[in-house]
Parts: structure tokens; sequence; C-alpha cells
């Protein structure tokens, strides 16, 4: 089976769906949304819509889905992801207000545990931005497998066979093999808010039979999102910050 | 038998054949399977509690990265088996002779070791191509084919920079092999490609010499940090100098100071007459005592925190080849070529250029040589990266594709046919562009 694996959407509507539009022309059979779909961006209600539609699609819930219903404490978000998530509450009908709080944090199967952080208390929307953060999350989740976003980068984690976890920098469209009898984390990087200076979006596909894990960058009409950004009415970093994607 | 394999038994199809060879790692096995006609080889790991884990890990790694390459100087990939049920690899049976077998009867010849070199070196250039550094580089992994390609075999230990690295933050083991192993690697470096050229300067010495220029594998590895080599033309006498500069310099312990391509080995083997002479090349005996002392505070004090990784790029160390035709001094395509390879030549750092003239039979090779250098020296280039032939013959457009092939050219400048000259289709230009396997640049004059 091939699962497509997207994470922090952020309200990027043609950011998605070029990713979509990618995995789907390499004949991904199921859809898994790694929290975030909100936030930062000028198109939630439509981003919802596109999820939503998706049969059979896997969503969990990010800290951005968290606080459109949640409250959050000051350190958590910034002042800028603060300003978008009150203007995003006034976006989005009740319904899917309710359905991001509807979300859950984790989706665990027999081999894969997918989640928007850390699988190490993901409550608390820990950045898994190093080995031993990676190791945490691996060994909480207990699975051959751990999907996540959060940080923005796309990364690879794996325990080596003397027992360490080593991080790994993938190359974008080069099949990685991911053998199970390892454990491996994947930070499959983000949809619709890049920062890793490189404007294009990022998303992973996985392919359980031959146990390879494929990273994308995908060009996508970033000059329309930061358009609709300023028509929206939203602070123009965050347009200016999706040309430079950073 | 291990695994209780055994001659005749069947795997997946494939029929065991005769044992070949039983290493602490691994078993090997003559195969064959009904519709594959390529004489086979299958390896079996040994798995087990009692066996060293390092056999799996080795097998993971090379089971991993051998499908992915391609070319003359590697096995064939045919099929492996997945490591919980039968884990094995089977790969064409390379036919020749293994370089460790070829030194059991002493030194060889030079002329000898430089076409073994070369061999060497372009199998190297074709692995550091496909992103893998082999790093267990030696006579025992090496088998000549009859045409005298070298084939690498093992990658036990290699690194595949598209990969993640199962011997990352390994210590214990995955550093090689002692007589060979290079000093970053004793570091823990595992991504850096110029130390397989370091292993190659210790296989170019052994060759040469018959002996290991670091001592017996079970001297203290670290001495490589400091310890200089005996020069190798003391061991052997018929060394010319500048087989000793090219060995010497591969086995530079900082590896910014070794050559970077292996590529550029394999041109200066071809090329002898053609090696920049430095202070390597004269050594007559080791350096003295205090000289040594030097050496190893230096590297002390440079390898008291790891190595920093080289992210130097093959593309940045390109052999490029303009052929300039010498026979018209007053070509108008002159000054236009000379200009395309100096903008060429401000995104590399470290490049060869290669110019060749192709001239009539019977014409004073040293005349043409003399404008080729003529036609090169305003773009300043320092010697070292510059080589100048002139070759005898009356079908330039294979001379220069030869001479591109051979040598792992990069790139090819040269001008386009001249305005009523002859059509495209039949112009050197073209023919070159059908023959070669690098990218052509051709230069055409602008028409106002």
């Amino acid at each position: 089976m091939l699962t497509a694996l997207f994470a922090d959407v952020h309200s990027n509507l043609p950011a998605l769906q070029a990713c979509l539009r990618h995995a789907r022309e390499r004949a991904a059979d199921r859809f898994v949304f790694l929290g975030d779909l909100v936030g930062y961006g000028p198109d939630p209600a439509e981003v919802l819509d596109v999820v939503v539609g998706i049969e059979g699609a896997i969503v969990v819930k990010g800290n951005h889905d968290e606080a459109i219903e949640v409250e959050p404490k000051t350190r958590e978000l910034n002042d800028l992801a603060y300003a978008v998530i009150v203007w995003t509450r006034e976006a989005l009908p009740a319904h899917q207000r309710q359905y991001l709080s509807s979300l859950p944090l984790v989706v665990k199967e027999t081999d894969v545990c997918f989640v928007h952080s850390s699988a190490s208390r993901p409550e608390r929307w820990e950045y898994v931005e190093d080995a031993a953060a990676a190791q945490r999350s691996m060994e909480a989740a207990g699975t051959p497998y751990v999907f996540s976003g959060h940080v923005h980068n796309q990364a690879l984690y794996f325990k080596t066979p003397a027992g360490k976890t080593a991080s790994f920098r993938p190359t974008p469209g080069s099949p990685v093999p991911v053998p199970r009898r390892r454990s491996w984390l994947a930070i499959v990087g983000s949809v619709g808010q890049p920062r890793d200076g490189n404007p294009k979006a990022a998303y992973a596909l996985f392919d359980d039979v031959a146990e390879t894990l494929t990273f994308f960058r995908i060009p996508y009409d970033h000059l329309a999102t930061a358009s609709r950004i300023q028509a929206a009415g939203l602070p123009t970093m965050l347009a200016e910050r999706l040309l430079r994607g950073d | 038998m291990l695994n209780g394999l055994t001659p005749g038994a069947e795997i997946d199809g494939f029929t065991l054949g005769d044992h070949v060879h039983g290493g602490a790692m691994s078993t090997l096995f003559r195969v064959t399977k009904p519709g594959l006609v390529c004489p086979l080889i299958m390896k079996v790991p040994r798995v087990g509690p009692k066996e060293p884990r390092e056999a799996i890990i080795a097998f993971e790694t090379e089971a991993m990265i051998v499908p992915t390459l391609k070319g003359p100087h590697v096995p064939a990939f045919v099929a492996s088996g997945a490591l919980e049920q039968t884990p094995y690899l089977v790969t064409e049976w390379v036919d020749g002779r293994n370089l460790e077998d070829m030194l059991a009867g002493g030194p060889l010849a030079p002329a000898e070791v430089a076409r073994i070199g070369a061999a060497l070196a372009d199998g190297l250039h074709s692995l550091h191509q496909q992103d893998v550094v082999h790093l267990d580089v030696k006579p025992e992994n090496v088998i000549l084919r009859e045409d005298g390609t070298a084939v690498f075999i093992d990658f036990g230990f290699a690194h595949h920079a598209r990969y993640p690295d199962l011997l990352a933050e390994e210590t214990r083991f995955g550093v090689g092999s002692a007589a060979y192993v290079s000093p970053e690697q004793l570091l823990g470096t595992r991504e850096d490609r110029r130390s397989d050229l370091f292993a190659l300067g210790v296989v170019l010495y052994e060759m040469a010499t018959g002996k290991f220029a670091f001592g017996e594998p079970d001297a203290d590895v670290r001495n490589r940090f400091w310890i200089e080599p005996v020069p190798p033309s003391a061991l052997a006498p018929d060394m010319p100098p500048w087989m000793q500069e090219i060995i010497l310099r591969c086995l530079e312990p900082r590896s910014d100071l070794r050559y970077q391509s292996a590529a550029h080995v394999a041109f200066d083997l071809r090329h002898p007459e053609q090696v920049q002479l430095t202070e390597r090349a004269a050594k007559a005996r080791r350096t003295g005592i205090v000289a040594h002392i030097q050496r190893f505070l230096r590297a002390r004090a440079e390898h008291g925190a790891r190595l920093r990784s080289p992210g130097v790029l093959l593309s940045r160390t390109p052999i490029i080849l303009v052929a300039i035709d010498t026979a018209h001094l007053d070509d108008e395509r002159h000054p236009a070529i000379r200009f395309a390879v100096s903008q060429l030549l401000t995104f590399s750092k470290e490049f060869r250029l290669i110019c060749l003239t192709v001239i009539p039979p019977l014409a004073t090779a040293l005349d043409h040589l003399v404008r080729l250098r003529t036609w090169v020296s305003p773009l300043g280039l320092p010697s070292q990266r510059l080589t100048l032939h002139a070759v005898e013959s009356a079908s330039p457009a294979e001379v220069i594709a030869d001479f591109a092939r051979h040598n792992n050219v990069d790139m090819v400048v040269l001008g386009a046919p001249s305005e009523g000259g002859k059509a495209w289709s039949q112009s050197v230009a073209s023919t070159v562009t059908a023959k070669v396997r690098c990218s052509v640049h051709v230069v055409r004059l602008k028409r106002r």
C-alpha cells in the first residue's frame, strides 16, 4: 500500500492541491494528514473541505488545529501565529471548528504511528529537532515507523545497529530503503509553509510493501497563496515568507 | 556447512554450485538458475546468535547499495533475499584475476602499476559519480576483467550519499581494513570520497614496492596521521619521479591536499609527461625524526576535533577537453572558444583542462603544441591544471571522442563548422556530439 503523508498544510490550498495531484499520479492508496491543517494561510475552510472529502483519510490534530478551540498558552504560539488563529476562528463555520476539535492526537496501526509532534506526550507539542527527541518519540510509539510534522523541514531518523539514533537528510525524489526491522521516524516536511529557503511544498510517500520512503518537493503557485494572504488582510510577513520559503 | 547450505541445495530458484569462499562475514557459492546464462555468485551472510553482528550490517549495507550500482566496474546485481527470511545476494560472477593474487608474485613494473592503477581510478570515479564511497579499497576487493577493467566487490562498508548510513555513529567496526584505511575514516568520517583515493595510494604503493605504506596491518593504524611513508622510489629504484608524485599525493594525511577526484588520478597515470612534479617526486628518504614530531603535533592539533566533512562535489572537479584546430592560425573561432572556456572554468575550483589538437600525419607536433600553448596562455591557468596534446590522425572526430572517453572527460568544448565549411551533419562537432557520453559545448560565432 502506498501512503501519502502530508503535514503542516497551514491553510495553503494551492500547495495542498499540487501535492495531492502529485501523489494521485503516483497511485497513492491512502492519504494521511499529520496535523496543522490550519493557521498561517488564507484558505482554512477550503483546505478542510478538501481533506474531509478524501475518503478514508487519516487526520491527526496539530497545535494550530487545537488553538482554534482551546485558547493556547502564551508560550505555545507566537504573536503572528496567534493573530492568524483569531482570524481563522472567524473564517470557519461551526461544523468545521467542531471537526478540528474532534481530531485525535495520535493514530496508531500495527507498524505505524501518526502524530503531529512527538509520540512521547504529544499534547506538549515538543519539536523533534534532534536525535534525542526522535529517540524519545520512537520509543514512546513502539512501532517500527513514526510519521510526524510540526518541524517544517524534512528529516529522517533511524536506530543504527549499535542502538544509537542517527539522523539523515533525504534527497527529494530518491526512494530511501526503510526496512521495518529498524525503527524509523520521518518528519515529512511542510506542505503549506516550507522553511528551508526553498518555496516548494514538501510531502512524502511511504510504500509498506517495498519498504521505501520517498520525500518530495513540489512546485506550486506560491505567488497565488501569497496574494490571497494579502487580500485576506493577514500579516504581509506571512506572504513574504512563502515567497522566500523561510 | 553454514546455515545448512550445501551444493545442490535450492534457494528461491537458484541452485547452489561450488562453495567458493568462507570468510568471517559470509559464504560464497557459484549458483545457477534456469533462464539466466551469465555465471552467477551468491553471497550468504553468516547470521545467527553466535555470528558477528557486523556480518548482518555489512550484508544489509551491501544489499541496499549493490542494486543501485551500474556500469562495468561493479558486479551486476541479479537478486536478493530478505534478511528476515533467506538472506542472500546474487550478482554476476566476475571472470578475471583478483588483484591480491596478482600481487602474490611480488611488485609490478611501473608501466603495469600505471595501467592497473588507472583502471582502479576509473572504477572509483564511476562509483563516486553514483554517490557511493567504497571505503574498503584493497587488492582483495578488486577483480581485473580480461579487458583490463577493474571491478570492485564487497560493498559491506560502503557509504551511499542518498541512503541512511547503517554504520553512522558506529565506532567499534566499520572502519575498513587496517592497512588501507584513511585517517579521516578513523575519525568516523564516512562520506569523503577522497578516503578511497588514500586507499588507492596504499594499493599503488603496494603494487610498486610490495610493501604496505604504513606498515603491516597490525601496526597502530593511527600512525597515518603523522608517519610519512618511506618514499616508494627508495624501495623500487626503477620508479619514475612522476609515479612517486602521484602515490604520495594520494597518501597525504589531509584529504584536501590529495587529488580531489579519482578521474584526475587516472588522467595523471595515463599521462606521466603531464604530471606536475613537486618536492614529493624528489624525496629519496623519509623525513627525519624532528619533522615527524612536527607532523605528529600538527596532526594532533588538527584532529583534536573531528574532521570537517568535505562537501566537495564532483561537479566542481570537472575534466574539460577543448579541441582547437591549430592548422589555421587565423581561425576566427579561436578567441570565441577561449571565451567560452574561460566562462566554464569560473564555476569550478578544482578543474583539469585538456587542450587537444589533431594534426595531419607527418606534421611537426612541436609546432602545434606551441600554437596550443599560445592559444591557451591568455587564460592564465596554473600549469598543473592544464595539459596539451597534439595527436596525429586523419580523423579528428574519432580522436577527440576517444580522448574524451578514455579520460573521464565531463565536457568537450569545440567549434561549430566554419561558415562555408562542412555541413553540420558532416562536421567534427556533430560526430563528436554523437559519439561521446558527456556534454558537448559547441561554440558558434555570432553573425551580424
